[in-house]
């Protein structure tokens, strides 16, 4: 009977051995993730601060403003202006489409060439 | 265990026999006994103590060796934690009222030598000075082939410059990562940003720092790691700023003036909503401060929240609220403007003679010193001083950047009756631009004080009552009858009913005896829509002349007025302000019965 939970015992302690040795590199494993996670995180945070400020600098007003200069002949854009502002009601409805014609010259369509 | 009996038969009966006291022998044993327990109970205590012992001298070395370990060790980063997304290391971004970056950091590198452990000092030398032209070689020589161990060659690095010094290939010329502040828009709002600096420098980071504006003002915030990156948002709009500054800068051109400055400000929030001072500079190369000279010929000078200027007829409007507010005048009132007035040894004469009357709203509209200076005289140098506290323009602002301490308004030492005339049209007081947008938007906005402020604000401000609603809306009118009629003509624009009154006032002379006869400071305080205003625009102009006529013309209402108005037909539709039909004036309609 002793013997028998000795080696009972024995094998448990065997089991939690193994059990926390692969714990233990699991959980190194995981850190490792995190750890490569959050550089990877870092360095997006540094490329995403670089590329608002380039947005931001390639945005400057004075350079927008050259732009539209620049582009004037295709784009034709002006400041702002009081005279832009419209009214809704001298914005024009929308004409209506033209019914389509009656059709006077039927083709005959099947759709049996289409089956295998 | 087999205990010693303590009266052995044998024992006792042979004491017996003897005659002896066999009591004796009891008591023997039982002293025997209690010597062998204590022995016993002594061992095991012993014993106790040591294990006691070992046990603390245990846990003490543990708690020793791991502070030791404690401070010995490199820190570093915790690694499981999530903590590291609400903890950021950089300066926080500066950004307009709907979000556009006015500020942000960019990474560069710095580039420092440690001589000793280069191969071929001269070669790098002359690499480096082939790389910058601002380096000298043969100070890059001495430096490298010297005694030193350690020396800053550049504090920042654009990419290709790096790469370029990578080339050289010299394992003693290394890179530390620094983070620069960047300005995107260049000299935009220039005065509000400042600029920064680096603080304390380490090879592997430097500390930057404000130097101005609002980079000094929040440095503390602006650095707080704790705030994990959240931008500042300033109540600016890039927008409406990049207009004003760019119809200024053309405006100070046109009429070749010295400086120009502009504040644009909610009326109800107190909310700058543009403010600009022109020359400027880049505050991602701020010049340095000027060492002679006057202080506003730099460009470092910001004009509206430093410049402290006497301001002219617009503060007229001041001594005409306050006559209302008491109840002295209505706008229908005959004063006496008889020109030139004399009081004393002085005589306080119009720019031109108006006549011997006028009402009190012709007063404003022809902008007639006579007419204000005899109303503020029956209000009195006391009610006068109270009146202009009130509105703020005998104190500093509240403003929110450093150089706004440096606004401080000046006040006659002493506020004799002559002062209380003068002040009533401007002169004898002096104070900045945004004193007076702070005021006029007190003036207009129902008569709540207002404190002007950089920050976004969530509504308005509810200040303490100055004058009331009613003198508030007559004020408007008088304001808008000035532009529709009076000295601001040029500044009607259409469909914004522009209120609003001019100052021009002479400079005084720098040795401070009396005035310039031809330099002239042109101030336009304009007001929009003045039916029901909601934007203030300060606009001033300095040593401004319009050449077109036969004579030059420095008066606001040539120079400072066709500015301002620029400035509300760019702006005005930009803040989402429809031109729309000033309501008319209802005809009186007098109730009579018979």
């Amino acid at each position: 009977m002793r013997s028998v939970l000795f080696v009972l015992t024995a094998c448990a302690v065997i089991g939690l051995a193994f059990w926390a040795y692969r714990e233990n590199y699991r959980t190194q494993q995981a850190l490792n993730v995190t750890e490569r996670l959050q550089r990877d995180i870092g360095a997006s945070r540094a490329r995403l601060a670089v590329l608002r400020a380039e947005w931001a600098y390639l945005n400057r007003p004075a350079r927008l403003r050259d732009l539209a200069d620049l582009n004037f002949d295709s784009l034709g854009l002006m400041p702002m202006a009081p005279e832009q502002f419209g009214r809704i009601d001298q914005v024009a409805y929308p004409l209506e489409e033209e019914e389509l014609l009656p059709i006077t010259d039927p083709i005959e369509v099947s759709n049996l060439g289409g089956r295998p | 265990m087999i205990r010693t009996p303590l009266r052995p038969l044998a024992r006792v009966l042979e004491a017996r026999a003897k005659g002896d006291n066999p009591d004796a022998i009891e008591r023997e044993n039982l002293r025997l006994r209690h010597e062998e327990m204590r022995d016993r109970a002594r061992q095991r205590a012993e014993g106790r103590l040591l294990v006691l012992g070992v046990l603390f001298v245990c846990a003490f070395t543990m708690v020793g060796a791991r502070m030791g370990l404690l401070a010995a060790s490199e820190p570093s980063e915790p690694r499981a934690s999530a903590a590291g997304a609400d903890i950021q290391a950089l300066r926080a971004d500066i950004v307009d009222r709907q979000g556009r970056v006015l500020a942000t950091n960019l990474e560069t590198f710095s580039l420092y030598a440690q001589p000793h452990m280069m191969v071929d000092p001269e070669q790098a030398a002359t690499e480096l000075a082939r790389i910058f032209p601002d380096l000298d070689r043969e100070d890059l020589v001495r430096d490298f082939t010297g005694t030193r161990k350690f020396l800053w060659i550049k504090r920042r690095l654009s990419p290709e410059q790096k790469q370029a010094v990578h080339d050289i290939g010299d394992p003693g010329l290394l890179f530390g990562p620094r983070d620069m502040r960047l300005y995107p828009n260049g000299t935009l709002a220039a005065h509000v940003l400042g600029g920064a600096g680096f603080g304390r420098e380490g090879v592997h980071a430097a500390e930057v720092i404000g130097v101005a504006g609002v980079e000094q003002t929040f440095d503390a915030q602006l650095r707080d790691p704790a705030r994990a990156g959240e931008p500042l948002q300033l109540s600016l709009d890039l927008t409406i700023q990049a207009a004003t500054e760019e119809v200024l800068l053309g405006g100070m051109r046109l009429l070749n003036a010295k400086g120009a400055a502009a504040v644009l400000m909610d009326v109800h929030t107190g909310e700058v909503i543009s403010i600009a001072s022109l020359p400027d500079f880049d505050p991602n190369d701020r010049p340095l401060p000027p060492t002679k000279g006057r202080p506003d010929d730099s460009p470092l000078f910001n004009r509206v929240v430093q410049g402290v200027y006497e301001l002219g007829s617009t503060f007229k409007i001041f001594t005409i609220a306050q006559a209302l507010e008491m109840g002295m005048v209505t706008p229908d009132t005959i004063i006496n403007t008889k020109s030139p007035m004399t009081w004393g040894r002085h005589r306080i004469s119009d720019f031109r003679n108006y006549g011997p009357e006028l009402t009190v709203s012709e007063v404003i509209e022809k902008s007639s010193n006579v007419g204000t200076a005899r109303i503020a005289v029956d209000i009195g140098a006391e009610r006068q001083r109270e009146f202009l506290g009130q509105l703020g323009l005998l104190e500093t602002t509240t403003f929110e950047m450093v150089e706004a301490r440096g606004g401080k308004p000046l006040l006659p030492p002493r506020w004799s009756e002559l002062s209380t005339m003068t002040i009533s049209y401007g002169h004898g007081l002096s104070a900045t631009p945004l004193h007076l947008a702070a005021a006029y938007a007190t003036m207009v906005n129902g008569g709540t004080k207002i404190e002007p402020t950089l920050m976004r604000q969530n509504g308005p401000q509810y200040g303490a009552r100055v004058i009331s609603e009613k003198t508030s809306e007559q004020l408007r009118r008088m304001l808008r009858l000035t532009v529709s009629q009076g000295t601001a003509s040029f500044g009607d624009v259409p469909g914004y009913a522009v209120g609003g009154k001019t100052g021009s006032a002479d400079k005084p002379r720098i040795d401070g005896r009396g005035y310039e006869k031809e330099k002239v400071l042109a101030t336009f305080a304009a007001v929009f829509p003045s039916h029901d205003p909601k934007y203030v625009l300060i606009v001033t102009l300095d040593e401004a002349v319009e050449t077109s006529g036969s004579e030059p013309r420095r008066t606001a209402g040539w120079t400072a007025v066709p500015v301002a108005a620029e400035v509300i037909r760019r702006v005005a539709p930009l803040l989402g302000l429809r031109p729309e039909i000033e309501p008319a004036e209802l005809t009186g309609i007098t109730l009579t019965s018979n």
